[in-house]
């Protein structure tokens, strides 16, 4: 099985020598939805502080496999930990970003605001002005500083460009300090420039707080000069490893049981060649 | 019924005719009552305006009225049935949650059929017309001292249920998704909102009536939108316009015998139009001005 020989690899001998806290666990879980399974035997390790891409073809279960880490999603089989519980709605250790089409150009609020409900939109009634709203109005303002936003917080958010919508709904996602960052296509309807500039921004956001991040992308290339490993989910198996042992001719063409061709190109670029009919699905799929 | 002709003419002294109108008490009910569904309606229509639910906030209101029409028709107080189908209505609505978002056309069939159903409770009941005129377009110069006490109270509840759920009805309203996975309870706030509507709309209905709720639900929170991006200073603006076209518009139709709420939603609609145009025009100029090349 594809899983055991990649799964279980220890990570040793690079930098700590022991075992770093598993921030998300799964045990040969499996996910239905309407009758219809996503994915099974899913044996999945993340140790805190890795930087994972999630690949895989539309109507893979991508997104459902953030929906079962955030407790929006029963597992139909098997087990799942998140940060060493299992996963319930409202955690406030977890940042997530949703799949998003850019906000409506009408939306008046300002990106500024959009981050502080990051802060305290749970809490009821409204803000009094005082010393505790100073103070998180301080962190807001270092939170943008962080994502390089402060010159568009002010700006009605509808207005703003993909890149700059981007950085303001990670902001949101990251000043509440989460442990887990779990981003659904961050770079989808990007520029190249921002497509490579995001995830080192995440990358480097990350690496200060200590957190883990799961990133949801459709291309591996902006990611590989700051990626852990990957885990690629096709055809209903989830496969975890460095990207040069899962995206590879051999263990992509196991996953879709069908000759695909992985080819590299001078720069590194990994190209996967052979895969027109599996992601020729709709795109209204409620699961990536 | 429309406004009252006085022989007492407008003069130029403003404070003399605000003094003369006081001395009438329908009219010290008439901006006391006004003010108040000004202000809810100001801060309702905010989030109506955020939420896309303009045309629910609509249907809810000729969901009312065929409550009305038809508690008439059994011979019980217009506002009960007002109230008791709205608020169905609007548990409902609020049930849908997002799946609201293009059900627009299920909305409108039911709303024509409310509306049918309303027509059909008039019939039943001759001697009717001015009930019907006064819940189709609101009957401001009608209100009693008992309306505006109803009136005050049902505001207050309304502006304190907001105030509560302020910040959380923020959060869902701009980013539903996010703040669903967070912990809010999105699914809740929406159909607490619908109600808290439900009754802001009932309010509303005595002041413009069933037909004309946009002018001050929809178009004062429209106008600050555009004017700024700060929900709280969104929602001061949105309050002080309703409040600006209620007492304004009352005042006018003190001397002109025409209707009130045509006078209201009037000075929404030209508000809203010169704003706009403003912003249109201040756009291009500035594009045209060198100094932002």
């Amino acid at each position: 099985m594809i899983n055991n020989q990649v799964g279980e690899r220890i990570i040793t001998g690079t930098k700590e020598k022991q075992p770093r806290e598993l921030t998300v666990s799964l045990q040969d879980a499996a996910v239905q939805l309407e009758n219809h399974q996503i994915w099974n035997n899913a044996d999945i390790n993340v140790e805190q502080g890795e930087f994972i891409a999630v690949v895989g073809p539309n109507g893979s279960g991508k997104s459902t496999l953030f929906r079962v880490l955030l407790g929006m999603q029963t597992l139909r089989q098997g087990q799942v930990r998140v940060l060493g519980e299992t996963p319930r709605r409202g955690n406030q250790a977890i940042g997530y970003v949703p799949q998003r089409r850019s906000f409506d150009t009408d939306v008046p609020i300002r990106g500024r605001d959009l981050v502080m409900l990051g802060l305290e939109g749970l809490n009821w009634g409204f803000a009094l002005p005082g010393p505790a709203q100073h103070r998180r109005q301080q962190l807001v303002e270092e939170t943008l500083t962080a994502v390089e936003a402060t010159a568009y917080a002010d700006r009605p958010i509808g207005k703003l460009s993909g890149g700059e919508q981007q950085r303001l709904v990670l902001a949101q996602a990251l000043i509440s300090k989460p442990r887990l960052l779990l981003l659904d296509e961050p770079l989808a309807n990007l520029d190249l420039r921002n497509q490579i500039a995001i995830p080192q921004l995440v990358a480097r956001l990350a690496r200060a707080n200590a957190a883990t991040v799961l990133l949801v992308t459709h291309d591996i290339n902006p990611l590989l000069p700051v990626v852990d490993r990957v885990i690629y989910i096709a055809k209903g198996k989830m496969v975890i490893g460095k990207p040069e042992e899962v995206i590879t001719t051999s263990t992509l063409s196991r996953l879709y049981d069908a000759p695909v061709q992985v080819v590299k190109d001078i720069n590194g670029r990994l190209f996967v060649v052979g895969l027109e009919q599996e992601t020729a699905h709709p795109h209204e799929h409620d699961e990536h | 019924m429309g406004a009252h002709y006085l022989a007492t003419g407008f003069g130029w002294n403003l404070i003399r005719d605000i003094q003369a109108q006081f001395q009438y008490a329908f009219m010290q009910h008439a901006y006391t009552a006004g003010a108040i569904v000004a202000i809810v309606a100001g801060v309702v229509g905010y989030f109506v305006v955020l939420r896309s639910l303009s045309f629910a906030g609509h249907a809810l209101s000729h969901i009312g009225f065929a409550g009305a029409t038809g508690a008439v028709a059994l011979g019980v107080n217009p506002i009960y049935g007002l109230l008791v189908f709205m608020v169905g209505g609007a548990v409902g609505m609020g049930a849908l949650g997002k799946r609201i978002y293009g059900r627009d056309v299920v909305i409108g069939i039911v709303l024509a059929w409310m509306l049918g159903l309303g027509v059909l409770f008039l019939s039943l009941y001759s001697g009717y017309a001015t009930e019907a005129y006064a819940l189709l377009f609101g009957e401001i110069l009608g209100i009693s001292q008992t309306d505006v006490i109803v009136t005050l109270v049902a505001g207050v509840v309304t502006l304190a249920a907001i105030a509560i759920m302020f910040r959380p009805l923020l959060f869902a309203s701009v980013d539903s998704d996010v703040a669903e996975a967070r912990g809010v309870p999105v699914r809740l706030i929406s159909i607490l909102f619908m109600v808290v509507l439900a009754i802001s709309v009932s309010e509303a209905v005595q002041v413009v009536g069933v037909l004309l709720i946009f002018a001050l639900l929809v178009t004062p929170p429209a106008i600050a939108e555009r004017l700024t991006a700060r929900p709280g200073m969104a929602i001061v603006l949105s309050v002080l316009l309703a409040l600006l076209f209620t007492w304004v518009g009352l005042f006018v139709s003190f001397y002109l015998p025409y209707p009130v709420s045509f006078f209201i939603t009037t000075l929404a609609f030209v508000t809203y139009l010169v704003v706009r145009s403003w912003i249109y025009l201040r756009q291009r100029f500035t594009k045209l001005s060198p100094a932002t090349v």
